[in-house]
């Protein structure tokens, strides 16, 4: 396998005569933080799921940890951690019992539990609460607990479906940071999220759309691929307004919508604020409380794809 | 399959229905609330029958016929009845479920060798009770009869001949205790209930709350996470029918005639059937209620109606009797009723044990069948 934790080959899923994965190709290196992202029903759990070997593939192949998905499913299983935003431990369990009862499905006991037990308490920060219902614990921290216990069994492998979703922003980041941790020691992550600043966290990231890969790389090869023009992100009391009138206008190129704010990606030609504003300002646009030349994110790079898909 | 995982499912499933009210009653209230509720009030026993009378003769013959009714232990008097009009009364406002009406010249008839007709009035809305009423009001009249034909005889110095004489001996059950009866079936009732139930519910629960998707990503397999959950209620169900039977001996004097080996081995394999049944339900339904519902309704119903525990299917219709199949209680309670009342041998009755073992495997298969199909396909 030379070196990938995770080989994909023409891997496809349907589901009667809907194609959820249609014939995907991708290769996850060893020890990398993998990114998976896409709108909901873009196929990225379906993706998941067969890798983890609990969905049979219609057809292609992929190879875990070195094992078919086809044919050796079991063996996957026992190689990999995985964590959804559906698995939320179970509630009426105490934090021990949660983490004793997984351990013991991976076959730890004695001296190793302990050890790996201490380990997860301690990365979710929960140690000397070892009897609190799993229940009552927060979101954020319950998110924490999960992963830990997800890599009880420490699995060369660990797949992460949407785990922050539903999930204050700090909680996210210091769950982030867990999973550098688990990156630095040489664990592969494979994290699908539909919150595209994640990604940025990634290494390497596949963009799904449909069922089918629409970009892959890192987040800022992605953005020097398909973002050439300068981005300026400028907010105004009335963005839907702003947005209809300059839409047509010869400086834009693209332009998306984000709140009160939007991001226009202008011609090359304008390349400073001063520039864009009058240029704005000849056009008639009103109420423009502020304009910044921003570097483009991952947002503008998905919105771009899928727009220039839809035209 | 791995011991140590059977181990750790078993585990953190008792710890759920330690820490689950509504399982743990399941499990442990109700089988001690239906065991009082079908020991005290469910019975069949006819006694205390509320006996009116209207004696129009009041005679010394008459009166001693209706002290021959009153010393029974099956009628309890309650009124002499003065007015013709109100025999009517007495029977429409349930004052007496009976009412015997002793008509004028009975002695005087009697005397002389003339037939007397003594009229007899019943409540025949329970039909059952009013059956067994009029036999024991025909048991009484004619030990009067024997009685009084014999004095006479002896004084005309004829010692009377009984040409037949059929004596009956009641077998298993000699003073015909409903209890004796019904504590087979109430075993069979309760275990099915709560295993059906208990079992259904705790892997619906998983699949309700999502849990079920982590243990589809570890090693653990099918098998594995059903006989892993199922485990405790399996011990629980055993434990819950030794409760009955410790119960049933103590209050309601029902001891085991026969072998109490053959009893446990029935019992684990009639467990093995409602678990099944508990873990078919489980696949099929996607939330606890209809998981509940479903199994409340397939586990109560024909286990109170069609297995033989109240209503015997011998007097069922054919095709009730063929529908009657379905449930394994019927099965079960054959052979709890062979093994406690009868005291018979593994002879009587090994053709329920294979009914059982078919209806189990059968149940088994077909749900491992439907499982593997549905993690595969969603």
């Amino acid at each position: 396998m030379s070196g990938n934790a995770i080989e994909v080959k023409n891997l496809t899923k349907k589901f009667g005569k809907f194609v959820s994965v249609d014939s995907i190709n991708f290769s996850v290196k060893q020890g990398e933080i993998f990114g998976f992202l896409g709108a909901n029903g873009a196929g990225k759990s379906t993706t998941i799921r067969m890798l983890c070997g609990i969905l049979e593939p219609t057809s292609g192949d992929a190879f875990v940890a070195g094992y078919s998905v086809k044919t050796e499913p079991d063996s996957i299983k026992r190689n990999i951690g995985y964590m959804s935003q559906r698995f939320s431990l179970y509630d009426d369990l105490s934090i021990e019992e949660n983490i004793e009862f997984f351990g013991g499905v991976y076959g730890l006991e004695g001296k190793k539990l302990i050890e790996r037990k201490d380990w997860v308490l301690e990365s979710a920060q929960l140690t000397g609460k070892e009897t609190t219902l799993t229940g009552l614990l927060p979101g954020g921290i319950k998110q924490r607990l999960a992963l830990g216990v997800a890599v009880i069994h420490q699995p060369p492998i660990v797949f992460l479906d949407e785990p922050t979703s539903g999930v204050d922003p700090i909680s996210r980041r210091s769950f982030w940071e867990l999973i550098h941790i688990l990156s630095g020691e040489g664990c592969t992550v494979v994290v699908t999220t539909h919150y595209l600043e994640e990604a940025e966290y990634c290494g390497n990231i596949i963009l799904m759309d449909a069922g089918k890969i629409v970009a892959e790389g890192t987040s800022s090869a992605l953005k020097a691929q398909y973002i050439q023009h300068p981005v300026f992100e400028i907010e105004t009391d009335s963005p839907v307004e702003l947005m209809e009138k300059i839409e047509k206008a010869p400086f834009t190129v693209e332009i998306s919508l984000f709140g009160n704010k939007m991001h226009l990606a202008a011609q090359d030609t304008f390349s400073t604020v001063s520039e864009i504003g009058s240029a704005l300002e000849k056009f008639g646009a009103k109420n423009i409380l502020r304009i910044d030349r921003i570097v483009p994110t991952l947002e503008d790079v998905f919105i771009a794809l899928v727009d220039k898909k839809g035209k | 399959m791995n011991l140590r995982r059977l181990k750790a499912l078993s585990k953190k499933e008792f710890k759920h229905i330690l820490r689950d009210i509504r399982m743990l009653s399941i499990l442990l209230i109700f089988p001690v609330f239906l065991l009082i509720v079908f020991g005290y009030a469910v019975r069949f026993d006819v006694e205390n029958i509320n006996l009116a009378v209207k004696d129009n003769d009041k005679s010394q013959l008459s009166s001693d016929f209706i002290k021959s009714f009153i010393h029974s232990k099956y009628f309890s008097f309650t009124k002499l009845i003065e007015k013709d009009a109100d025999v009517k009364i007495v029977l429409d406002e349930k004052q007496a479920q009976c009412v015997l009406i002793i008509p004028a010249g009975f002695a005087r008839d009697f005397y002389s060798n003339k037939n007397v007709n003594v009229q007899f009035l019943l409540d025949g809305v329970d039909g059952n009770t009013a059956t067994v009423i009029y036999g024991y009001a025909q048991t009484a009249t004619a030990s009067f009869n024997n009685a009084l034909t014999e004095k006479n005889l002896l004084r005309a110095g004829i010692k009377q001949l009984k040409p037949l004489d059929v004596r009956p001996t009641l077998w298993f059950n000699p003073d015909l205790k409903t209890t004796r009866f019904l504590i087979p079936g109430l075993i069979g009732m309760i275990l099915i209930i709560s295993g059906v139930v208990s079992v259904s519910l705790s892997l619906v629960r998983e699949k309700e709350k999502g849990t079920i998707e982590q243990i589809n990503v570890s090693p653990i397999s099918s098998l594995e996470l059903l006989v892993g959950k199922s485990l405790p209620y399996f011990l629980l169900a055993l434990f819950d029918a030794a409760l009955i039977l410790v119960a049933g001996y103590y209050i309601f004097d029902v001891a085991v005639k026969g072998s109490m080996i053959l009893l446990i081995f029935s019992t684990v394999i009639f467990i093995a059937c409602a678990i099944a049944l508990g873990i078919f339900i489980s696949v099929l339904s996607n939330s606890q209620q209809v998981a509940f519902t479903v199994a409340t309704f397939t586990s109560l119903l024909p286990s109170v109606i069609l297995s033989g525990f109240i209503f015997p299917i011998e007097s069922m219709p054919l095709p009730i009797q063929i529908i009657s199949n379905i449930t394994p209680v019927k099965f079960y309670i054959v052979t709890l009723r062979a093994i406690m009342l009868r005291g018979a041998g593994l002879s009587a009755f090994w053709q329920q044990w294979v009914y059982m073992l078919l209806f189990t495997s059968t149940l088994l298969t077909l749900a491992a069948i439907r499982f593997t199909k549905q993690m595969k396909n969603n």
